[in-house]
């Protein structure tokens, strides 16, 4: 029962959303699934905020090592929380001045925005700017001109990393026009339209695949892993 | 020397990055700039509809992305909106609402006050669900976008009635840092319905090359990265006389610092295959 | 205290002097806020109101004078403006307040550039300023999206489905239409999701996940044969020899490029192909699809460093432009002169 009812769920919401593609009468049942899947979707950003709380929660009353900074954490998140489910702060909408709930939850000014603009904002931002330096150590460390199929990969990389700045078209602006093809921005032109879709194409073929073939296996109940373990 | 470079601690490598950005950015060094083949593509795209055509744009990126992205989302706001376009704008990441905010705070009600909302311009605000969001608006937008993102009925929305789908768009542009983004408006809008769904986009680094197969029968237009932004800006502030609007020159001016960075990088990876050489040369002796 | 101790707090103490000095002297980092009054009136009787902005043209038509005061409303909206329009206003009116000094947006633009550093303090090593910063931004993140899909989603898509009265007279006064009780069911679904918090109970949800995986088995499976798979093969099916479009002739290297390309795609299907032992002609194609994914990975490779450059230069901008003031590309600041940049701080600590 506990597997039975779910494997069915999982089988006729697939089979209906595939159907919806192939008859016009089933189209409008493939748009109800997927605006259910829809608002299923915010639910799973509340069951994403509920589990860091209970791991957090954990963390703080088992005094595990570093539980200090899973306070922050559930401080920085209760205050968000608050402030924009409270609409804190918020005035009004322009159209609706009498109801007091009606201004927007970003509204600019308002605490939740200030959160946004002056945390949210900076700290996801430097957290993916970090990338630049461990990139660049990266470099310095691990690309080897090893092998041909190495050489083949730097050599490309070289090009597309002067082809898309000013560097290439100075460097090779003395080629005349018999061999402009040869010009590092139009070989990097060459190198993405020719080279790179071959490359890309067959991965993206490979994956097409992949993915049907799985999404057919969870259609058809072979692959049952999405289930958990358990008796049913 | 050599023996310097094996042992180099990371820490003077983040000091060269850090200097290889920082400096271009305080000395604002600029460079000319060539717009290629594709960002004139998606140029043309918003530029050869007329006057008044209804343009989706959806907003599918945060700030961790707004560095490359940001750029492009403010030309491409700032060359409909000069075009004469009817602007939806939508979001598929759930900071794309911010992203709109800014956009049209910055370029709309600065440089368009004339524009009004819900005449010219509609912010419709962020779905969840990824691409099942996409799959429900291609056939029916109102199932999902019921009011715009103020919580405005989308029926007293003037530019809205006669809006069913996006079908009913005459482009739609993409800016996306990922998933969902490009690759799920080309499989799930335009490869459905290629005859009445076009679209154009911007997409990170790390996208580019793989939504290359797409280009041009479902991908007419595509701007990779801030070097893509880059060249679209040079193609909107030629066409539009932006000479002395700073605002618009934002990709523009990153190329200084990304040059710069570039060459570095190159030269990283020089040394780190001196060093490999020598070890190996050293190794062997 | 150890030598290494010693150095770094000298320098981090001489650092904070220069930044003090810059924002004392030349008011870096200033935020400043133009007010602007709204005010709206009722028109119309208590049973039904018809709200009226004071500064619209619509205003103009009624006499607002005699409104009673219970109907009116009003408040102060406070929008940012850039440094340059606040030294404008004060050069042209000294004792003007419509533009002043924002606190919040000061203490905010100080915030934003001191999680910054937190960040990037990792790289010379772990401490706790980076922990505090990476604890504050898994919070923030996390409410900050149950809050979107709250609002954005589960009250206009979920709630104004099923009680739309209720909707209307709390957030969405806007919001037309009656119920549809077929909205009860993802409520249900819902619901049943976040007993996954639960103890006990937990495989409830398997219901709810069922559908949110066979729903995107289901979307995907037509997707990505018809884009990524039927799609490809025929964008792949591209003349060999491309003829010229005048007629005559054809073009060398237009087709030299549409036969790498199809060679390049089959050599590097043939790669992909585990089934098949990679020896002899196979063997000898699946290498020069390798050659082909290597470029891939290199174009890869150059476009993902050119990515990520461009975050770490909007970081850096905002440290050296909106924080530090040393730079102004936008010209925000374009008519502030160190003189007129004396910050209100000077008057505040009574040096001004």
């Amino acid at each position: 029962m506990k597997r039975t009812i779910p494997l069915l769920i999982t089988g006729l919401a697939g089979i209906v959303l595939v159907l919806s593609y192939f008859f016009p009468f089933s189209e409008g049942w493939g748009e109800e699934a997927a605006i259910w899947f829809d608002v299923l979707a915010s639910v799973a950003f509340v069951l994403g905020g509920g589990n860091l709380l209970k791991i957090h929660l954990q963390k703080v009353s088992d005094r595990r090592a570093g539980w200090g900074y899973s306070v922050i954490t559930l401080l920085a998140f209760a205050i968000t929380l608050v402030v924009g489910l409270s609409k804190w702060g918020v005035h009004p909408s322009e159209q609706f001045p009498a109801y007091a709930w009606s201004g927007s939850y970003r509204e600019i000014g308002s605490p939740f925005w200030w959160l946004y603009e002056y945390a949210f904002k900076p700290l996801t931002a430097t957290m993916f700017a970090m990338l630049a330096f461990y990139v660049a150590s990266a470099a310095f460390r691990a690309f080897r001109a090893k092998n041909t199929e190495a050489i083949l990969l730097l050599g490309t990389a070289f090009i597309i990393l002067l082809g898309r700045t000013a560097a290439g078209p100075a460097l090779t602006s003395w080629l005349p026009d018999s061999l402009a093809g040869l010009k590092i921005e139009n070989l990097t032109v060459t190198i993405m339209k020719v080279a790179n879709t071959a490359g890309n194409r067959a991965i993206m073929i490979g994956i097409a695949l992949g993915i049907a073939s799985t999404s057919l296996k969870v259609l058809l109940g072979v692959d049952r892993s999405h289930l958990g373990g358990g008796e049913g | 020397m050599i023996e310097r470079l094996k042992t180099l601690d990371r820490r003077w490598i983040f000091l060269l990055v850090f200097l290889s950005v920082s400096l271009p950015i305080l000395f604002e060094a600029q460079f000319p700039e060539t717009p290629t083949a594709l960002a004139r593509s998606t140029f043309d795209a918003i530029e050869s509809l007329p006057s008044g055509s209804k343009i989706l744009l959806s907003y599918d990126y945060d700030p961790a992305s707004e560095g490359e992205l940001g750029p492009m989302a403010t030309a491409f706001a700032y060359h409909c909106a000069a075009k004469g376009h009817k602007l939806y704008f939508m979001a598929l990441w759930p900071v794309g609402s911010q992203m709109i905010d800014d956009t049209i705070a910055n370029v709309i009600r600065a440089d368009f006050p004339q524009m009004e909302y819900g005449r010219d311009y509609v912010n419709l605000g962020f779905k969840s669900g990824n691409e099942g969001v996409i799959k429900v608006v291609v056939t029916d937008f109102r199932q999902l976008y019921t009011t715009d993102a103020f919580g405005t009925d989308i029926d007293d929305i003037p530019m809205c009635q006669g809006v069913t789908s996006v079908q009913d768009m005459d482009l739609v542009i993409n800016v996306s840092a990922g998933y969902p983004g490009t690759k799920e408006w080309v499989q799930y809008a335009v490869t459905a319905y290629p005859d009445q769904i076009k679209l154009v986009g911007g997409c990170t680094g790390v996208q580019a090359p793989l939504l290359y197969p797409y280009i041009p029968d479902q991908l007419p237009g595509l701007l990779g990265a801030i070097k893509g932004a880059a060249e679209y800006e040079k193609l909107v502030v030629d066409h539009y006389h932006l000479e002395d609007n700073p605002k618009y020159h934002e990709g523009l001016r990153r190329m200084g610092p990304q040059l710069v960075a570039h060459l570095l990088m190159i030269l990283l990876i020089i040394a780190g295959n001196v060093v490999y050489f020598a070890e190996k040369r050293g190794g062997g002796q | 205290m150890n030598r290494n101790t010693i150095r770094w707090t000298v320098i981090l103490l001489l650092g904070a002097v220069l930044l003090l000095a810059n924002a004392l002297l030349r008011g870096a980092g200033s935020s400043y806020v133009r007010s602007v009054p709204m005010e709206f009136v009722n028109v119309g009787s208590a049973e039904a109101p018809h709200w009226v902005d004071v500064a619209s043209d619509e205003a103009l038509d009624y006499d607002l004078e005699a409104v009673p005061a219970t109907d009116r409303i009003g408040w102060e909206r406070l929008n940012r403006v850039t440094p340059g329009e606040y030294f404008a206003a004060r050069a042209k009116n000294p004792e003007q307040t419509e533009i002043r000094f924002s606190w919040a947006h000061t203490l905010g633009t100080w915030a934003a550039a001191l999680f910054t550093l937190f960040i990037m303090s990792f790289l010379y090593r772990d401490n706790p300023f980076y922990k505090i910063a990476e604890a504050v931004v898994v919070g923030v993140s996390a409410a900050y999206w149950m809050v979107v899909g709250f609002w954005d989603v589960v009250v206009p898509n979920l709630l104004a489905k099923v009680a739309p009265d209720l909707v209307r007279s709390w957030a969405m006064p806007g919001l037309s239409g009656g119920p549809d009780y077929a909205y009860i069911i993802p409520l249900i679904l819902g619901v049943m999701l976040l007993m996954r918090l639960s103890p006990v109970g937990a495989w409830i949800s398997r219901w709810p996940l069922a559908f949110i995986i066979g729903s995107t088995a289901g979307i995907r499976l037509v997707g990505f044969i018809h884009a990524d798979f039927l799609s490809q093969i025929r964008n792949s099916i591209i003349p060999l020899v491309v003829a010229a479009p005048d007629g005559g002739g054809f073009l060398f290297w237009d087709s030299v490029k549409n036969i790498v390309l199809v060679i390049g795609v089959l050599c590097a299907l043939v790669y992909f192909f585990f089934s098949i032992e990679h020896t002899g002609v196979v063997g000898k194609t699946a290498k020069v699809g390798i050659w082909f994914l290597m470029v891939t990975f290199g174009a890869a490779f150059g476009y993902t460093v050119m990515g990520r450059i461009a975050l770490l230069a909007i970081r850096l901008e905002f440290l050296f432009d909106n924080w530090l003031w040393l730079i102004d590309p936008k010209g925000e600041r374009a008519v502030a002169t160190i003189h007129a940049m004396v910050h209100p701080l000077m008057a505040w600590v009574g040096l001004g």
